[in-house]
């Protein structure tokens, strides 16, 4: 157990006032618009809890809601297991291992912007090798048409994008478990699986916490690429939460609904990271408590 | 049955690596192109090879000031992160106080604001506070998500050092920032580089906060890159020379923290 002592918070003042800075001021700014109605600038009227209701009916939002969760889902669905796979694949020791290192991370420090334009030439059947590609074996692909091919477009590209950022964090957990326990499992006659599940899958626990967590966060709140890449479309196929946030409001000044909406949105990520926090630490436990029990 | 399963491991690298390239590969072709050669036809590599793209941004300073305004605020940035951070990480990981958890959660919930609403706030906060258009500005945003994230990271770090440390130095006599300073930093030095690296990745590829508190003088190439698109359609070859540029320093801040990552951390306790 670690010791009691108050004076800790001194400690962790600086963090608290450089956080709250730029937290609180904004945060309390956004919660005032939600309960206005602003006419103009000098003309405000409060209006309670009207946005709120409006917003929570708004048909639009409810599919944009939809489409974030379907794509969230997807993404950590697709990029938890590839980036595991991959930081399993990387070599431990030598050039290899730091030249790996380097080209995985490459797309994590491109800007968010430039990613979208990458993968907007990449993807154009005419000039772009993803595009030129597909339609060169055969298939139909318009990305600037098509909604499926939109959406999944938008998929890989997040996956190409944020993959490294989970096998980065993976291969550094997998770095940290000493040799003494593969030897001890090989002794064992363990088999590659359980070597996995029951040795390096628990002491990648911690990172895969920040993986998972950052991965969901990041994901729920796309911007950037997916608009400069198809721009939500066609249609709204790709217009997640935060693109339908910013239409209403930057494209229709409605700054009461929006901030409304803003702050429901801020309230389902937390909840659904609180939820994801509080279960992966509880797994985390509940498998130590196992293996206490087993050995 | 163990070289089968290394060889399909290194099939799997393989793919990956070749997915990873091949977009960056594609801006590096473009970046050597002249735009009408970029947009009259697909080709897999540049038939008309030129520099001129890159001799644009190193000759136009609103290009190359885009570069050094980023590397200002995201320095800044990244010292004032690991500055709050580390006692505060300590902290977290040697004590435990009124309110740690919350406080901690309440780290975090910052990076889940979702920025379009919040960005006027931010505007006229820093309006109010005669900061506008500096890089301080931008690095004071971008705390907002850099710092919980260091904090968790150095945390992890932290905690894989036994408090017996701690207990002996002060046995022998050291003061708490002597310790810390010349015994507890050198150890969790690994921690550092690794969450150096997380600050400058993700505040060198933010958008929408630098663009919203900059406009000439800290602006920066995120920025500057928006500029692009024009009345007169695309400047693609500009862009993906821009593009290729904003790799560079990334790619040596990850060369340095190379073996930082590959020694490994598990965060938390091993």
């Amino acid at each position: 157990m670690k010791p009691v002592n108050q004076k800790a918070w001194l400690m962790i003042l600086p963090v608290v006032l450089c956080v709250a800075f730029s937290a609180i001021l904004p945060l309390m700014t956004v919660v005032n618009y939600s309960v206005q109605d602003i006419i103009s600038p000098e003309r405000r009227v409060f209006v309670g809890t009207e946005w709120f209701k409006q917003v929570m009916r708004d048909d639009d939002l409810q599919g944009a809601l939809l489409r974030q969760i379907t794509f969230s889902a997807a993404v950590l669905l697709c990029e938890i297991p590839l980036g595991i796979g991959l930081a399993l694949s990387m070599p431990a020791k030598g050039w290899k291992s730091s030249a790996v290192l380097v080209l995985v991370a490459i797309s994590l420090l491109i800007p968010w912007n430039v990613v979208g334009t990458i993968w907007q030439i990449f993807g154009r059947a005419d000039i772009g090798l993803l595009g030129a590609g597909l339609t060169g074996l055969g298939f139909d692909y318009d990305y600037t048409g098509n909604s499926t091919h939109a959406w999944l477009t938008v998929l890989v590209m997040d996956i190409w994008h944020w993959t490294p950022l989970v096998a980065l964090l993976c291969y550094a957990g997998l770095r940290a478990i000493p040799d003494a326990y593969y030897q001890a499992a090989s002794i064992d006659g363990a088999t590659k699986f359980a070597v996995f599940r029951y040795i390096q899958l628990p002491k990648m626990r911690g990172v895969l916490m920040i993986a998972v967590l950052l991965r969901f966060m990041d994901s729920f709140m796309i911007y950037t690429e997916p608009f400069v890449l198809t721009g939500g479309g066609p249609g709204n196929a790709t217009t997640f939460l935060s693109q339908y946030l910013t239409q209403k409001a930057v494209g229709q000044f409605d700054l009461g609904p929006a901030a409304a909406f803003s702050l429901i949105y801020f309230l389902i990520i937390l909840l659904l990271c609180f939820i994801l926090y509080n279960w992966m630490q509880r797994i985390g436990t509940v498998r130590e408590g196992e293996e206490v029990s087993h050995g | 049955m163990d070289d089968r399963r290394f060889r399909k491991r290194t099939l799997l690298l393989v793919a990956y690596l070749i997915f990873a390239v091949l977009p960056v590969y594609w801006m590096v072709n473009m970046s050597f192109k002249t735009n009408q050669e970029i947009t009259a036809a697909f080709s897999l590599w540049p038939h008309h090879f030129t520099w001129e793209n890159y001799r644009t941004i190193f000759t136009d300073e609103s290009w190359y000031s885009g570069y050094i305004n980023s590397l200002m605020y995201v320095a800044i940035n990244m010292a004032i992160s690991l500055v709050v951070a580390l006692p505060a990480a300590y902290a977290f990981s040697r004590y435990s106080f009124l309110g740690d958890k919350h406080v901690f959660f309440w780290l975090l919930t910052n990076r889940m604001t979702p920025p379009a609403v919040f960005l006027l706030p931010f505007f006229q906060l820093y309006t109010t506070l005669g900061l506008m258009d500096t890089h301080i500005a931008v690095a004071l945003a971008h705390l907002l998500f850099n710092v919980p994230l260091a904090v968790w990271i150095l945390e992890g770090f932290m905690s894989g050092i036994p408090r017996e440390i701690d207990e002996t130095a002060y046995i022998d006599g050291y003061s708490f920032p002597r310790f810390f300073l010349t015994i507890f930093v050198p150890l969790i030095k690994a921690g550092i580089g690794v969450a150096a690296f997380f600050c400058f990745m993700f505040s060198w590829v933010e958008l929408l906060m630098a663009r919203t508190l900059t406009s000439v003088n800290a602006k920066p190439i995120v920025a500057v890159m928006t500029r692009t698109v024009s009345a007169a359609g695309m400047d693609w070859g500009t862009l993906a020379a821009a593009g290729v540029l904003t790799i560079v320093p990334g790619a040596i801040v990850i060369w340095f923290v190379r073996n930082y990552i590959a020694k490994g951390f598990a965060m938390g306790r091993v």
